[in-house]
C-alpha cells in the first residue's frame, strides 16, 4: 500500500515532467525548423528593419529563442521539483 | 611594435596564464582528474563548457562558411546551439543524478552489460578523434600565419602545451584554465566585430548592425544581395542547399552535440541537479554570445571581401582591384597558400565572381577569362581584422583567441578519451585489479597517446575545419544520444536492443561519410546530390543514421527479454531529482 502511493507519487512527477519537456520541444522545433527552414520563403516576404524575417529566424531568433527555453525550463522544473517534493535538500 | 612581436607577446602571455592555472590546480585523485571533485559553480561550468565546445569550427570556420553560404550557413547557427535544448532537458540533469565519472560507464550500467559498455568506448573514440582532427587543422592554419612557422612546427608546439594542461592537470585544472579561454576567445571575437561593424553601419552591436544600414546605402543585407548576384552568386539570404539537406543537417548537428561524451561529462561537474539545469543554460547563454556575432561577422566579411576586390560598378574596368595595388592582407595571406590569385585573362586587376552562373555573353562582354582569386574559407575570420585595417594589437588578440578556441576543445576531447580507456577500459573491464595511482598514470599515457594521433590526423586533415567537425556530430548523433536518452526515458530498452542501435547507427553513418569523403581511403562514391540517399550529404547523414539506431533498438528489444528489476528501479533513481549529492559518493 505505501509502496503503491509513492509509486503513484512518483509517475505523476514523471508525467509533469515531460509535460513541461514536450511544451518546450514544441517551441524549439517551431523556431528553427519551423521558422527558419520549413516556412522560411515565406517569412522573408516580411521584412523588420533591415532583415528579411525568415533569415532573422535561421540566423538570430532561434538561437534567442533556445536560451530563454533553457531558461524557463530550469525555472519551471524547480517548481515542480518542490510541489512533487522531490527537490534537491 | 611590428605584428610578429605583438603576436608572439599576446599568445605568450595567454599560454602562461593557461599552464599557470593549470598548475595551481593540479588534479590529486582520479575524481578530481575526471571531473573536478564535482564542486564546479554552474557559472564557472558555464563559461568552461563554453569554451570546450566551441571549438576551432566555431571561431575560426563557422563564420567563414556563413560568408560563403549565406543562408545555407545557419544550419552551424541553429545546430550548434539547439542541440543545449536537447541537453539541458533530455539527458543532463539525469546524468548528473546517476553521478559517474563517464558516458561509457552510464551505458554499460543502465544496460547491465560490459560489452555495451566497450561499444560505447568505441563510438567515443571515433567521435572525439574525428573532432581532434578538426581542432588540430584549425591550430595549424593559425601558427602558419601568425607566427610565421610551418605547419608541421605549429602543430608540435600546440601538442605540446596540450599535453602541459591536459595530462598534468586533469579535468579540475582543465575547467579554470577553460574558463579564462573563453573571457580571451569571447574578447578576441567580439572586439573586432564591434570595430568593423561600427566602421561599416554606425551601430556598434554586430547583431543589430546586421540589421542597419551601411554608411551612404541601403540596408547591409540588401546591398549584399544586390553585388553578390550581380557577380553570379546566390542571393546572401537565400538558397545554399536544398530544405531537405538544410533539415538532415541541422538536425545531425543538434542531436550530435547533445551525445558529445565531452560535452555531456561537462554537467558530471555540477554539485546538484538544479545545478546541471541552470549550467546548461548558462552554457548557451555565453555561446550565444559568439552564435549571434558570427552572422554579423560572417556578413561583413563577405562584404568588406567583395568591396575590396570590386571597388565600383560590375563592367567598369577600373572597378577591379589592380593586382599591384592588393592590399598587404592578401600578400599575407598568399605566403601561406591558402589565398590564391591567377590572371587568367591577364588584365593584371583582380576578377572575382561565380563564373558557372554568370551568362557566358556577359563574361565576354566584360571579357572575364574566370575567377581568379581563390580565398579558404578558414582564413575569413582570421583575415577580418586585416580586411577592415583593425590595429595590430587586434589582430594579435584574434590569433590568441583562435589558438584558446582549438586548445580547449582539443584538451576537453583529450581528456574524454583518455579516461574512457583508463576508466572504462581498464580499471572496470579488462585491468580490475589496478591501483588509482596506476589508474591515473594510464589515464595519463592514453593522453600523451591520443595527441600523437590527433597531431597527425592534423596533418593529414580531410576537409574544412567545420566540416570535419560536423561529421563528428553525425557520428555522436547516430551513437550516443538514443543510447543515452532511451536509457533514461524508456524502461524497456534493454542491453540487446541498445548495443544493437548503437552498432546500427555508428557503421551506417561512419560507412556514408567515408564512401563519399573517404578518411584514410580514397572516396568510393562521387559526392554529389544525385548519388546521396534522399538528397542528404554525408554532413547530414547522422540524422538518418540516429533514426536508425531508433528503431533497431525498439524492435530487438521488443523481441528479447525485458530488463532485471534493479535496472528499472535504477531508472526510478535517475529520474528523480532528490539525493543526488549522495550519488557522487560511489
Amino acid at each position: 500500500m505505501h509502496d503503491e502511493t509513492i509509486e503513484r507519487k512518483a509517475q505523476h512527477y514523471w508525467r509533469a515532467n515531460l509535460r513541461t519537456v514536450a511544451i518546450c520541444l514544441v517551441i524549439w522545433f517551431l523556431v528553427s525548423y519551423g521558422a527558419g527552414i520549413l516556412f522560411v520563403d515565406a517569412l522573408n516576404t516580411i521584412q523588420i528593419a533591415g532583415f528579411p524575417l525568415g533569415f532573422w529566424f535561421a540566423q538570430q531568433g532561434s538561437i534567442i529563442v533556445f536560451v530563454l527555453l533553457i531558461v524557463f525550463y530550469a525555472w519551471r522544473m524547480n517548481q515542480i521539483d518542490r510541489q512533487h517534493d522531490v527537490h534537491e535538500r | 611594435m611590428d605584428l610578429k612581436t605583438l603576436t608572439y607577446i599576446v599568445v605568450g602571455a595567454t599560454f602562461a596564464l593557461y599552464i599557470g592555472i593549470a598548475i595551481w590546480s593540479r588534479a590529486a585523485t582520479t575524481g578530481e582528474f575526471y571531473v573536478a571533485g564535482k564542486g564546479v559553480n554552474p557559472i564557472a561550468n558555464g563559461m568552461a563548457t563554453g569554451a570546450d565546445w566551441m571549438s576551432a569550427a566555431s571561431f575560426i570556420s563557422m563564420a567563414g562558411l556563413i560568408a560563403f553560404l549565406g543562408y545555407g550557413g545557419s544550419v552551424y547557427l541553429m545546430g550548434w546551439t539547439g542541440g543545449y535544448v536537447l541537453l539541458a532537458m533530455l539527458l543532463a540533469p539525469y546524468l548528473r543524478k546517476y553521478g559517474k565519472f563517464t558516458v561509457p560507464e552510464f551505458i554499460g550500467d543502465r544496460y547491465y552489460s560490459s560489452a555495451a559498455r566497450v561499444v560505447a568506448v568505441i563510438c567515443l573514440i571515433f567521435i572525439s578523434f574525428v573532432y581532434v582532427a578538426g581542432q588540430m587543422r584549425g591550430v595549424g592554419i593559425v601558427f602558419s600565419r601568425f607566427l610565421e612557422v610551418s605547419i608541421g612546427t605549429g602543430l608540435i608546439v600546440g601538442m605540446a602545451i596540450v599535453f602541459i594542461y591536459a595530462v598534468l592537470g586533469g579535468m579540475k585544472g582543465i575547467t579554470y584554465t577553460q574558463v579564462a579561454q573563453y573571457l580571451v576567445l569571447i574578447t578576441a571575437y567580439i572586439v573586432p566585430a564591434v570595430f568593423i561593424s561600427f566602421q561599416l553601419t554606425g551601430n556598434p552591436v554586430p547583431p543589430l548592425g546586421l540589421g542597419s544600414q551601411v554608411e551612404g546605402g541601403g540596408y547591409l543585407l540588401e546591398e549584399l544581395n544586390g553585388i553578390v548576384t550581380e557577380l553570379g552568386f546566390a542571393a546572401y539570404t537565400e538558397g545554399g542547399k536544398s530544405t531537405i539537406d538544410i533539415l538532415a543537417i541541422t538536425a545531425a548537428l543538434m542531436v550530435g552535440t547533445a551525445g558529445l561524451p565531452h560535452v555531456i561529462v561537462r554537467f558530471f561537474t555540477v554539485p546538484t541537479v538544479r545545478d546541471a539545469r541552470s549550467s546548461a543554460g548558462w552554457a548557451l547563454f555565453f555561446i550565444a554570445l559568439l552564435y549571434l556575432t558570427a552572422p554579423a561577422v560572417g556578413a561583413m566579411a563577405r562584404y568588406n571581401l567583395t568591396a575590396t576586390v570590386q571597388t565600383g560598378p560590375v563592367g567598369a574596368a577600373e572597378a577591379n582591384l589592380a593586382y599591384e595595388n592588393r592590399p598587404e592582407w592578401m600578400k599575407r595571406w598568399e605566403q601561406t597558400g591558402l589565398l590564391k590569385f591567377e590572371d587568367k585573362n591577364n588584365d593584371g586587376r583582380i576578377q572575382y565572381y561565380n563564373s558557372d552562373r554568370m551568362d557566358d555573353a556577359r563574361e565576354q562582354q566584360l571579357g572575364w577569362a574566370g575567377n581568379e582569386l581563390t580565398v579558404d574559407r578558414d582564413i575569413l575570420v582570421l583575415a577580418n581584422p586585416e580586411i577592415a585595417r583593425l590595429p595590430n594589437w587586434v589582430i594579435a588578440l584574434v590569433a590568441a583567441g583562435g589558438i584558446a578556441a582549438a586548445l580547449s576543445t582539443a584538451a576537453g576531447l583529450l581528456l574524454v578519451i583518455s579516461s574512457s580507456i583508463s576508466h572504462d577500459l581498464m580499471k572496470s573491464t579488462f585491468a580490475k585489479g589496478i591501483t588509482e595511482r596506476q589508474e591515473l598514470m594510464a589515464g595519463r599515457i592514453a593522453a600523451a597517446g591520443a595527441i600523437l594521433i590527433a597531431g597527425y590526423l592534423g596533418y593529414n586533415p580531410p576537409g574544412f575545419v567545420a566540416e570535419v567537425v560536423a561529421f563528428a556530430f553525425g557520428l555522436a548523433a547516430s551513437s550516443l544520444f538514443p543510447a543515452i536518452m532511451m536509457g533514461i526515458f524508456s524502461k524497456r530498452v534493454n542491453r540487446e536492443g541498445a548495443i544493437a542501435g548503437m552498432l546500427t547507427g555508428l557503421f551506417f553513418t561512419l560507412g556514408y561519410i567515408v564512401y563519399f569523403k573517404g578518411i584514410f581511403i580514397d572516396p568510393i562514391g562521387k559526392n554529389t546530390a544525385e548519388n546521396w540517399l534522399f538528397g542528404i550529404s554525408p554532413e547530414g547523414i547522422g540524422f538518418v543514421g540516429m533514426i536508425l539506431n531508433f528503431v533497431v533498438a525498439m524492435i530487438v528489444s521488443r523481441v528479447t527479454a525485458a530488463p532485471p528489476r534493479e535496472i528499472q528501479e535504477l531508472v526510478d533513481f535517475i529520474r528523480s531529482p532528490r539525493g543526488a549529492a549522495a550519488a557522487i559518493e560511489h
